[in-house]
């Protein structure tokens, strides 16, 4: 028989057993999911994507690293939570960005928002969407152009001939801009180049525009391209239960809901078609699947992230369709995130025999 | 499946909940099989008797399990009366009087076979004034890895109504819910066959049960199978209900039916690392070391020995601790099954918060006792905690979670006993 007495540590307070999963190979797994729209924005954009998120990577790990040895931490890097903050940040700016600029940007957001924090737990603002509203206020312009211009292969560049209502000047400055942005300055267009807001819903249902959503060829950040990639990660980690339904759900539901009931109301023709674009387009499901369930920022109780997510998507329709941003995902979240403390306080389960 | 008798037994006067027995025999002595030899002290308090016939080696001063307590010696020699030849007659219980069968069932030493080892002739004479209506039998297992109470009711489905039957008429009322998990068809079977033969006034059924820890906690199957709550600090005597496992109606038969005291008992040995695992009956005092061998050794050093369940059992290191009328498993659990890693920082995934079936919220509880404010941390209703280490199961930093919430439920109880 082996010498049992020989072992140290096997006095312990209960459980003596424990779940297989842990911080490490939570946060390993949810950047090997985000590796594969990393990998399609790639076939996508071409290498230059690749570049991109790359870069955010490395920064991200580096700044990680050279912070804990500064601040005499515990090096913690391989716990692997700036890999996935590098991955978002480098998957939520336009494919032709100055490298600095999300460089810059995931630094800021693994130095300021999570080491000065305390470090991965204590944080408050989930780190990529806080660095990623640094380089926007830093560098709006490039925020918001730097856009792919598929040359060819492409739905939404593609088919100058069936374009017919517009002037070339119009095409391209529609053709060089996201779907949300097209409809959010719709109306702008329209009168500018003297066509009616029907031609350009018509423009969006002759090229196919949702299924390009949906595949992944339309323009947009490196990463917001797939929503159909997206959503089969975000199942994947909810089959690991690593996320819950609650955030993903409630926050593209309430958004939808809630920007149907307003082009319902306000007379549109297409409400639901136009709903289906804000759902597949920009950053949503990115943001709802990856995000905003990023435990570390969101409330503790299964309602308390119900009502995150209701909170982030009505604040997404607000921005987005009522509001002066054409993108609203980002500041939904990290307001939702400033409200987590409140959120939990309200919300917390009953206890049981009190 | 038996095991051997061991050579010498290890009989400590502790084995139960409440207040030792004293040693009623001394060195020398010859005792038979199931002779007396320690005396209950008050109700508290469980009778102990001889596993094995044979000579009282020593009494020594031991410390089992972190109490000091007399524990005698007993080297096994002569006939095995009690076990070794059927009973010839069985006592009729239904023509004895409730106080007879109820003594019966003391002077057998009877206790709780699903852990805790409450006495048992306690929990079925509840206070005055207390209404009791149902009779629950408790044959979830209460912690993973366990099966004990499965095989038992698989084997001895009439036995077991029998048990009942005799239990409900020593507390006086009709009705008894037996509580299944419902991944053990097998065991509920034979039970709903077992039942078609009982009187029709006698209203014993058998409910299923999700499986799922901590299922066969006596709160939450108060709660699940009656929708009662037992309220924090209150036993489920006060809600009209009294608990027994399986186990223990089993023992209640024997005790009754032919005068068996408590002397043995079904174990499960289980774990990776030991080389037969199964369920056992195991005479009480048979010590670690013998059931390793027994039970064809252990394949490696394992990362935890655990007297119990995994989830509220205690970790040991000393293989001479004998099983006792409260061990309900022995586990040899290898490393990859303890998974044990690193405690890192709360990451808020909420795991712990939706797995904690008294609704607490344990990483703040925790939180607060790490920073040592107390008053903070009893304001998180840690006396709603009923033990079960599902939050630290789940935590995926590996917070020694339930641990901390134990220390807030004990500075709450200090808190009380210096206010008065
Ligand atoms: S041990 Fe943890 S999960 Fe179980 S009741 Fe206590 S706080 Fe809740
Ligand atoms: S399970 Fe652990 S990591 Fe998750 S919230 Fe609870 S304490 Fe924090």
């Amino acid at each position: 028989m082996p010498q049992v007495q020989e072992k140290s540590d096997l006095i312990s307070s209960p459980p003596h057993i424990k779940s297989g999963d842990s911080v490490k190979s939570i946060m390993w797994t949810v950047a090997a999911v985000l590796m594969f729209p990393a990998a399609f924005s790639v076939y996508i954009f071409g290498l230059q994507a690749t570049l991109v998120t790359g870069v955010c990577v490395i920064s991200g790990i580096a700044a990680e690293f050279l912070c804990q040895i500064l601040m005499r931490r515990k090096i913690k890097v391989l716990d692997g939570s700036s890999v996935i903050t590098g991955l978002l940040l480098g998957m939520s700016v336009p494919p032709h960005i100055p490298l600095w600029i999300p460089a810059l940007g995931t630094v800021f957001a693994v130095v300021v928002f999570k080491e000065f924090f305390g470090g991965l737990g204590a944080n408050i603002f989930n780190p990529a969407l806080a660095g990623r509203a640094f380089i926007m206020l830093l560098q709006p312009l490039e925020m918001s152009s730097n856009w792919h211009l598929f040359p060819n292969g492409s739905v939404i560049a593609n088919k100058l001939v069936t374009a017919g209502n517009f002037t070339s000047e119009a095409f391209l400055s529609i053709t060089g801009a996201t779907p949300l942005t097209i409809l959010k300055n719709g109306e702008k267009f329209a009168l500018d180049y003297n066509f009616s807001i029907e031609n350009i819903y018509d423009f969006f249902i002759t090229n196919n525009i949702l299924q390009s959503l949906i595949i992944g060829n339309a323009g947009g950040c490196i990463g917001e391209t797939s929503a159909l990639l997206i959503f089969a990660g975000g199942l994947f980690l909810m089959w690991r239960k690593i996320i819950s339904w609650h955030i993903p759900v409630s926050f593209i539901g309430t958004m939808a809901l809630a920007a149907y009931i307003y082009y319902y109301n306000t007379g549109n023709p297409l409400p639901g078609f136009l709903t289906l674009i804000h759902v597949f387009s920009g950053g949503l499901f990115l943001g709802a699947f990856f995000m905003a369930t990023d435990t570390v920022t969101t409330p503790l109780s299964a309602r308390g992230l119900i009502v995150f997510g209701i909170g982030c998507g009505l604040i997404t329709f607000l921005i987005r369709i009522i509001g002066g941003y054409t993108e609203g995902v980002m500041f939904a979240i990290l307001f939702m995130n400033a409200m987590v403390p409140l959120i939990d306080r309200l919300f917390k389960p009953k206890v049981f025999g009190v | 499946m038996n095991l051997p008798v061991p050579q010498v037994c290890y009989i400590p006067m502790l084995q139960h909940t409440g207040a030792a027995a004293e040693p009623v025999v001394k060195k020398g002595d010859i005792v038979s099989e199931g002779e007396l030899i320690g005396r209950a002290l008050g109700e508290d308090s469980v009778n102990v008797h001889a596993s094995v016939p044979g000579k009282v080696i020593d009494i020594i001063d031991s410390r089992f399990f972190n109490v000091q307590q007399k524990t005698v010696l007993i080297e096994a020699e002569g006939a095995f009366t009690t076990t070794g030849s059927s009973p010839s007659e069985l006592n009729d219980w239904r023509n004895k009087d409730t106080a007879i069968l109820l003594e019966m069932i003391r002077t057998s030493g009877v206790a709780g076979l699903g852990g805790d080892a409450f006495p048992t002739a306690a929990k079925l004479t509840p206070p005055d004034g207390l209404k009791i209506d149902t009779l629950i039998v408790n044959g979830a297992e209460s912690e993973p890895y366990l099966t004990s109470d499965d095989v038992i009711m698989n084997t001895y489905p009439r036995e077991i109504i029998e048990g009942i039957q005799i239990t409900l008429k020593i507390i006086g009322i009709s009705k008894a819910i037996i509580a299944v998990e419902d991944n053990k068809k097998p065991a509920i079977r034979a039970l709903n066959e077992a039942i078609k033969h009982i009187q029709p006034e006698e209203k014993i059924s058998v409910k299923q049960l999700q499986s799922k820890y901590p299922q066969g906690s006596e709160k939450q199957l108060v709660y699940t199978l009656l929708n009662r709550v037992i309220p924090n600090s209150e036993p489920p005597q006060n809600s009209g209900v009294v608990v027994i496992n399986a186990g223990t109606i089993f023992a209640i038969r024997e005790a009754v039916l032919f005068n068996k005291p408590l002397i043995d008992r079904v174990i499960t040995v289980s774990g990776d690392m030991i080389n037969r695992p199964g369920n056992y009956k195991v005479r009480m005092g048979t010590r670690i070391s013998e059931i390793i061998e027994e039970c064809g050794g252990l394949k490696g050093v394992p990362g935890r020995i655990v007297i119990g369940g995994p989830m509220r059992g205690i970790s040991v290191d000393d293989m001479e601790l004998p099983v006792i009328k409260s061990t309900s498993g022995i586990l040899f659990l290898s490393d990859k099954e303890t998974c044990n890693g690193d405690s890192v920082s709360c990451i808020r995934c909420g795991r712990c918060v939706s797995v904690c079936p008294s609704g607490l919220i344990p990483r703040n509880i925790a939180g607060a006792v790490e920073k040592r404010e107390f008053d903070l941390a009893a304001s998180f209703h840690p006396e709603a905690c009923i033990m079960c280490s599902c939050c630290s199961y789940v935590c995926p930093a590996k917070r020694p979670l339930s641990y901390l919430v134990g220390i807030a439920l004990e500075s709450l109880q200090a808190e009380k006993v210096i206010k008065g």
